[in-house]
């Protein structure tokens, strides 16, 4: 790592004075920053630390206006296992426990899952060209190491996907992220959180410079508790990045038939992907393989391979299918075992 | 501002108080192995990404190449070394012993101390449970059913199916 100043804040306006100077950057868990750092990915000048905002009640899962609110420096795995989550967002807590490992789940905070950063070798690796690390140099994973890598809403410049899976979950859920900066607080529809790539693949989110999350909202989720699921399909069974994932949730009546739905996907695009158009066509119908493939290649339309991820286009479309097909049985709870196969079935 | 600043933290670590004067930049694992002489704790990948660094802070099992000492300032950590009292072995360490739960050993610094994190998370119910919380910590001897067999053994949960088990190169297992 370069040499950096460090700092302590004790509250929040301490922390925004603070992050106003160019190269400063917050840091809580830094399960990803500082794996940034020693790669030479990210060269912050000064680490602000603000984890002593928990004592300002950053650090608090809890129940608000009959949803959920999620503190920016709850701890990834406090929140999976909050007994809140479990009970009322069974697909967010599974969806979290997806994710890395308990030791990262341990240290790693909600604000800084929505920050973290795409794990593309060649963003990593900084002997190689980069868009999203060095604007202009170019994109040399589209006709390289692409397993990983995106399918949907790619650019010219960057085919990069975002690494989250609560992020996935928050996304199906309609969560809002909250933000404090010199200006004051504004709230981000979780939809317009993170961008695509376009023309400036260095940006992740629409987080100003400056700006802090402070916590996380969610809305009341009741009529999608019973039917939720969250697939996570990689190339080992668990601790894993996705190749693809999927969140989804129904509200069903008691004749079958579908009265509301979310799917959103992981690991096939630089944001968390979501078709709500996709969604409303499943409304009225009844549940079932023809409505979910129809759901899924309306979700896929304009998805297109890059040489090693062709795969994908093919997996997405069978892991929404498995998702939606698996929700319609019944919300499994996650208990540490987010990561098994759909409906406890074993290979 | 100097970026060489030193800052002076203290940690208890092992139930021992310390004091130490550390740069910005020295991670905790560096801390325990370099100038804290404890280097029963493995630095593996120090990418977070293999579990060998892995100790309890404040109870709880986190990868100590991914935090910096100085973001510890205050804390409570326990090391392997900080396992057995006097000479009497963890119960995981007794466990690991019995069950051959290690080969080279490098990783089983980690992996103990991950192990002690998990049953203090009380979320284990089953030995598959135990696996899928024990993905944090990887073995390249594949010593994994050995492993997940002592911690059952000390959760006192499950009796594995030794004949079903048998030898595996991959996650996928009964």
């Amino acid at each position: 790592m370069k040499p950096f100043a460090f700092s302590q804040p004790q509250d929040v306006d301490g922390v925004l004075a603070l992050l106003a100077s160019e190269g400063a950057r917050p840091v809580a868990g830094g399960t990803n920053l500082l794996d940034l750092m020693k790669e030479n990915v990210m060269s912050p000048t000064q680490l602000v630390d603000i984890n002593l905002l928990g004592k300002a009640g950053l650090d608090k899962v809890e129940e608000a206006d009959g949803g959920l609110r999620l503190g920016a420096l709850a701890r990834n795995a406090d929140t999976a296992y909050h007994a809140l989550v479990k009970e009322r967002y069974p697909l967010l807590s599974s969806a979290i426990l997806a994710g890395a490992s308990p030791q990262l789940r341990n240290m790693a905070t909600n604000g800084g899952n929505l920050l973290q950063r795409t794990r593309c070798v060649y963003f990593y690796d900084v002997g190689t060209p980069c868009n999203k690390r060095e604007p202009g140099t170019g994109c040399p994973a589209k006709h390289g190491v692409n397993r990983q890598l995106a399918i949907l809403g790619t650019s010219e410049q960057c085919i990069a996907t975002h690494p989250s899976d609560m992020c996935v979950a928050l996304r199906a859920l309609d969560a809002t992220v909250h933000v404090r900066g010199k200006g004051g607080e504004r709230a981000i529809p979780f939809a317009d959180f993170h961008r695509l790539p376009g023309d400036r693949p260095d940006l992740d989110s629409t987080l100003q410079p400056g700006e802090l999350i402070t916590h996380i909202t969610v809305p009341d989720a009741d009529r999608f508790r019973a039917h939720s699921a969250y697939i996570k399909v990689r190339d080992r069974l668990s601790y894993a990045f996705a190749l693809v994932s999927v969140a989804a949730a129904l509200d069903i009546d008691a004749g079958g038939t579908i009265r509301a739905a979310r799917i959103a996907l992981g690991g096939v695009a630089h944001k968390p992907w979501r078709v709500e158009e996709a969604e409303a066509a499943l409304v009225g119908k009844a549940t079932g393989e023809a409505a979910f493939e129809a759901a899924a290649e309306r979700i896929l339309q304009g998805a297109r391979g890059y040489g090693q991820n062709d795969f994908k286009l093919v997996l997405a479309r069978n892991a929404i299918v498995q998702a939606l097909t698996t929700a319609t049985r019944g919300t499994e709870h996650a208990q540490g075992k987010g990561n098994q196969q759909p409906n406890g079935e074993r290979p | 501002m100097d970026l060489y600043q030193k800052y002076p933290i203290r940690l208890r670590i092992n139930e021992q108080d310390r004091e130490f004067d550390v740069e910005s930049w020295v991670t905790l694992l560096d801390l325990l192995r370099e100038r804290a002489g404890l280097t029963g704790t493995k630095k593996g990948c120090d990418h977070g990404q293999c579990g060998a660094c892995t100790v309890l802070v404040d109870g709880k099992r986190v990868n100590s190449c991914l935090t910096l000492a100085v973001m510890q300032n205050g804390h409570e950590v326990t090391t392997i070394e900080g396992m057995a009292k006097g000479n009497e072995l963890h119960p995981l360490q007794q466990a690991f012993i019995e069950q051959d739960a290690f080969q080279c050993g490098y990783c089983t610094p980690g992996q103990i101390c991950s192990a002690a994190g998990l049953i203090a998370e009380g979320q284990a119910r089953c030995r598959d449970d135990v696996r899928e919380l024990m993905s944090g910590n990887l073995c390249r001897c594949g010593a994994y059913p050995q492993i997940a067999r002592a911690v059952i053994q000390v959760m006192g949960i499950e009796e594995p199916d030794t004949k079903k088990e048998g030898f595996t190169t991959g996650a996928v297992l009964t």
